[in-house]
């Protein structure tokens, strides 16, 4: 426990720590205050602005349209069927493309739990990489080493330490999330039709969410911990960022048919969404009702989850492997 | 190499022999292929993890996180060792940095890093304290204050092991030493048994008053020897037989009224067991060792 302890303390002592959880905080604040000064709620006063807003544009429209025949006709004597446009429609003109926008919990809260999702996995990534990192590159991790010899319990309470604080920081900014997009959607937009199979769904992927942010934690611990500097882990980040826009680019040329399965921020959309659809363009398969339809593939968050699960594993393995054999120099 | 309890132990070797990748060893830092260590009485690395409370330890060149304080830096490594954090104030104090204690280490000279980096090994009021060059880095006040506090850790019951360049200070303040040279031992003991047993292999002569020094100096160069001409006696170097100095003298009529050896220090053992003395016009890799070809010494 007094490692664990220490490991806190030098966690919450970093300036590095204290910046980045600021900038998070800053950006989720700024997300929240912008939701609610950007939307309203809709009442009667709003669809009858909406619906005299919609009357206004296609009485302009039919204006415009007539004129335009005029002129046509002007120009073109004899030739009137050059001039035969069709007239606008009222369809055309649906008030509800004139309402306010408006928040509605139960279709757009879950795009907000991924947004606080990527920030809070982003944040683990950085925290996690210069914790660790740092130690090594300064040697505060071989006077750690001097003081407690068991070398894989001191990477493992340093990773735990990291871990149980990011989850216990998620859980805490999920509920007042949860509380602060209620509150906006109570006074600026709407709560309708949320049941108790919403909430249920909002909570599995809120759970998705944290396991993101505790994969991106341990994989940016893991990686600044292997090449012993916070660098590593950054330089990864970027290399891996490269590759996909290589491999993206070679997908393409190669001719296979869905090359954007291939870049991991889709496996992390599918992973948060529960899926995510790919479309080869340049098949066709023809049907009466809808014409052509292009080939699919989903790509589903069981296979996404797996997969971060595997490459979680490999790389904190790798770190683990390496902190045992690896001489301390 | 054994370290008696209770003594201050000098750890020398020239650069590149062994020294910290045996201390880095002793301390589970890297990983044996071979051999055996024991600290305390136990086999280490396997048991290291029940001594190392017991074990402060500094290697090589100190190194901390530099943005935290000397006091946060130490107050974790208490936390981190179950250390009582009341501690920190006295071993700062004891360095020399109370009154810097609150400053980022960054700001830290190598003399002040060098202090923290011994404070932070005697926070948990160890039994054996094992440095690394402590003395790099520090001022001439500073060299004499780590001597002191050497000597009063090691008078309250604390075993020293320290590796140190500065062979005089070696010389002042341990009992023993050990000497390394290509990672083998080439010399242990007390400092007063290993000077004794590595004479300089000099001698100062002196002779009657009125005889041609010269004279005297060449009798002896033409018998071999390595004549140093002083103004009023010479030295001969590589006089392991001092009496055949006496009899190529005799043998001429000439009588030597003082043949005094000339005592080795401790910098001058170490330079004829690693064979790093330098030569005038070659320069010494860091890894050559060429012990003296006149190691037997003239006469023999």
């Amino acid at each position: 426990m007094s490692l664990a302890r220490a490991e806190t303390r030098r966690l919450f002592r970093r300036r590095f720590t204290s910046v980045i959880l600021i900038s998070v905080l800053l950006i989720l604040a700024a997300t929240a205050v912008g939701s609610f000064f950007s939307t309203e709620k809709v009442g009667e006063t709003q669809i009858a602005a909406a619906k005299a807003e919609a009357e206004a544009n296609y009485q302009e429209a039919v204006k415009t349209v007539a004129a335009d025949k005029q002129r046509c006709l002007t120009e073109n004597p004899g030739n009137a069927a050059a001039c035969d446009w069709p007239d606008p429609s009222p369809s055309d003109y649906d008030y509800t493309w004139y309402m306010p926008e408006t928040f509605n919990l139960r279709a757009e809260y879950p795009t907000m739990i991924t947004l606080l999702a990527v920030v809070l996995a982003g944040a683990a990534f950085l925290i996690g990489a210069s914790f660790v990192g740092s130690e090594w590159n300064s040697g505060g991790m071989m006077n750690l080493l001097l003081w407690r010899p068991r070398r894989l319990q001191v990477l493992g309470t340093k990773l735990a330490v990291l871990l149980g604080w990011f989850t216990g920081l998620t859980l805490l900014l999920g509920a007042l999330w949860t509380g602060i997009f209620t509150f906006i959607a109570t006074s600026r937009g709407t709560t309708e039709k949320m049941t108790g199979g919403v909430w249920q769904s909002f909570g599995l992927t809120g759970l998705r969410g944290l396991a993101l942010v505790v994969v991106a934690g341990a994989v940016g611990f893991a990686m600044a911990s292997l090449g012993r500097h916070t660098g590593m882990a950054l330089g990864a980040l970027v290399g891996l960022g490269a590759l996909q826009i290589g491999v993206y680019i070679m997908a393409q040329l190669a001719g296979a048919k869905y090359p954007e399965a291939w870049l991991a921020p889709m496996w992390a959309y599918a992973w948060m969404f529960k899926e995510f659809e790919v479309f080869d363009y340049n098949s066709c398969n023809f049907s009466a009702d809808s014409g052509c339809e292009p080939d699919k593939f989903v790509l589903t968050w069981q296979v996404t989850g797996v997969s971060l699960a595997v490459v979680t594993v490999l790389i904190v393995g790798a770190s683990l492997w390496a902190m045992r054999r690896r001489d301390i120099t | 190499m054994i370290v008696e309890a209770g003594q201050v132990h000098g750890f020398l070797g020239p650069n590149g022999s062994g020294k910290t990748t045996t201390l880095r060893t002793l301390l589970g830092l890297i990983e044996p292929n071979g051999g055996r260590m024991a600290i305390l009485g136990k086999e280490v690395p396997h048991h290291l993890p029940e001594v190392a409370g017991q074990v402060g330890a500094i290697v090589e060149s100190p190194q901390f996180f530099p943005h935290f304080t000397a006091e946060l830096t130490l107050s974790l490594l208490a936390d981190a060792g179950g250390v009582n954090r009341a501690r920190v104030p006295a071993v700062l104090d004891l360095v020399g940095l109370r009154d810097r204690a609150k400053e980022r280490v960054k700001t830290y000279s190598l003399g002040m890093k060098q202090r923290l980096a011994v404070a932070s090994a005697l926070l948990k009021e160890p039994k054996l304290l094992i440095l690394d060059e402590p003395a790099n880095g520090l001022d001439p006040g500073g060299i004499r204050e780590m001597r002191t506090l050497m000597r009063d850790l090691s008078d309250s019951g604390m075993t020293v092991l320290l590796s140190s360049h500065i062979l005089g200070e070696i010389q002042l303040i341990c009992d023993s030493v050990t000497i390394i040279s290509a990672g083998r031992r080439v010399t242990s003991g007390s400092v007063a048994e290993v000077l004794a047993s590595h004479r300089s292999g000099m001698v100062r002569v002196r002779l009657e008053t009125g005889v041609d020094l010269l004279d005297a100096a060449n009798a002896l160069r033409e018998a071999g020897a390595q004549v140093t001409l002083e103004n009023d006696h010479f030295t001969v170097a590589n006089a392991s037989n001092p009496a055949l100095i006496t009899r190529v003298l005799a043998q001429r009529g000439v009588y030597v009224s003082e043949l005094t050896p000339v005592s080795a220090d401790l910098e001058d053992v170490f330079l004829e067991l690693t064979g790093t003395a330098p030569v005038a016009g070659q320069n010494r890799q860091v890894d050559e060792s060429a012990i003296s070809g006149a190691k037997n010494g003239w006469g023999q």
